[in-house]
């Protein structure tokens, strides 16, 4: 379903990420794990091209997203993308959130858009809520109609950049079983995230970075079981 | 009791003049914005082309007094041109283009005070960067733009007054032409300066309700 290959970002001279593999299957649910300022982030963010590649191959689908010439809106059509900070559009209904992009580029009718949207809040458990402003929200019902939002267009892939790092500890249950839903669902999920116990919980596989690079990569109990990196070693000390 | 027969007298001739003003800013404003506007979206776009000449029109207008370029519109343009043009509509021109590099860099600065997030998440979903701009972004610019957009309106009403230099009878001229045969200078300008005053007043408040109103 992903493909990377030799990837490299850098911002002038510094470099972000350095020469990264990676291949997610259908189905497969990923966890990328590992220190502030490793690239996670900017690896998710290159999946969906919100950063564009400085060398290297991204393929989504057999699709070559890092070719000039690629449409990007098309791809991204098929990528969910759920944010730390929810994104949510303050100046429309949590119900028009999720029924712009669909009645947009899938030229849905008001009542089917709806109709998809009412399901979707039903499915994060906020179907009352479609018509306040998102403003309203606590952080976790925020990020649940932020993963609705994305779900509204039917991807094959959702990315998740730490979506549980700006919630009240309270509020982070809820989102993560939604995302457990998800996933036992079998939807082809990258995450980033701090939440171990989600990772090991939930993931097929866990990456750990460290310094741009994908230091170690295995099952979840391989990673937190025998780590047989150092680094990956001293980092779960810290966290776990 | 000199004064309100003054008044009286003089009202007619003056109100026609901010009739006349209001008229031009009314016009010259939506020139302004609709310029503003493309301009503002050129600057936060990629474009560097565009850019270059949206950098370079604002820096011309914004360096030059608005009397220097009323002047030119009016006299310099028409005679090497060979064109005639009438006062009102040179000055509307003017007021227009003075006021459009301002809205540019207000329109500018409303889209980029708006969260980055928002444009990454309109087009994470799929949508194109024009649609993400016009259901996401600018409706969200356009309340922060408010304040200073009226600012600009207030100031651009007031700057109507130059056009008396090219003749146009707006309420300044208005207030020049009734002291020329009255000779009560104190008290025309007393009157000229409480009509813009009003007009302001009234703008004013009506801005503050439009800013509840959206929010």
């Amino acid at each position: 379903m992903i493909e990377v290959q030799n990837l490299k970002k850098s911002y002038g001279i510094h470099e972000v990420l350095k020469d990264i593999d990676l291949h997610v299957k259908k189905n497969e649910v990923v966890c990328i794990i590992g220190p502030s300022g490793s690239g996670k982030s900017t690896l998710l963010r290159c999946l969906n091209g919100l950063e564009s590649a400085t060398a290297g191959s991204i393929s989504i689908e057999k699709v070559e997203l890092t070719n000039k010439k690629a449409n990007i809106n098309k791809i991204r059509e098929n990528i969910g993308m759920v944010f730390q900070s929810f994104n949510l559009f303050p100046n429309l209904s949590v119900l028009k959130n999720i029924t712009l992009a669909p009645m947009y580029i899938k030229k849905l009718k008001n009542g089917e858009a709806e109709h998809l949207a009412l399901n979707l809040l039903g499915q994060v458990g906020l179907r009352e809520k479609a018509n306040v402003n998102p403003d309203t929200l606590s952080g976790g019902q925020k990020q649940r109609v932020a993963i609705a939002r994305a779900l509204a267009m039917q991807p094959n892939i959702m990315l998740f950049d730490e979506p549980t790092s700006a919630l009240d500890p309270e509020m982070v249950g809820e989102v993560l079983n939604v995302m457990k839903k998800l996933a036992k669902e079998g939807m082809t999920m990258v995450v980033v995230t701090h939440e171990m116990g989600f990772a090991r919980e939930v993931s097929d596989r866990v990456l750990f970075m460290e310094d741009g690079r994908i230091i170690e990569e295995g099952s979840p109990e391989q990673i937190f079981e025998k780590p047989t990196q150092k680094r990956t070693q001293s980092f779960l000390e810290k966290v776990l | 009791m000199d004064f309100f027969k003054l008044f009286e007298a003089s009202l007619p001739a003056l109100l026609a003049g901010l009739v006349l003003t209001l008229k031009i800013i009314s016009v010259g404003i939506i020139v302004a914005v609709i310029i503003g506007l493309v301009l503002g979206i050129i600057n936060v776009g990629h474009n560097k082309i565009l850019k270059l000449i949206a950098k370079l029109y604002i820096d011309l207008v914004r360096g030059t007094p608005l009397l220097v370029q009323v002047f030119f519109i009016y006299f310099g343009l028409p005679s090497v041109l060979n064109f005639k043009l009438d006062a009102m509509l040179a000055g509307i021109i003017a007021i227009g283009i003075n006021a459009s590099a301002y809205i540019s860099e207000i329109i500018r600065a409303g889209i980029k005070s708006i969260d980055s997030g928002q444009m990454e998440a309109a087009r994470s979903l799929g949508l194109p960067y024009g649609v993400s701009m016009r259901k996401v972004i600018l409706p969200q610019a356009f309340k922060r733009m408010i304040p200073p957009l009226v600012n600009q309106f207030i100031i651009s009403l007031k700057d109507t007054s130059i056009l008396s230099s090219i003749g146009v009878i707006e309420l300044t001229s208005s207030g020049q032409i009734i002291i020329a045969s009255s000779f009560k200078a104190f008290q025309v300008w007393i009157m000229v300066g409480i009509l813009y005053f009003m007009v302001i007043e009234i703008l004013t408040l009506l801005s503050s309700r439009l800013e509840r109103w959206v929010s």
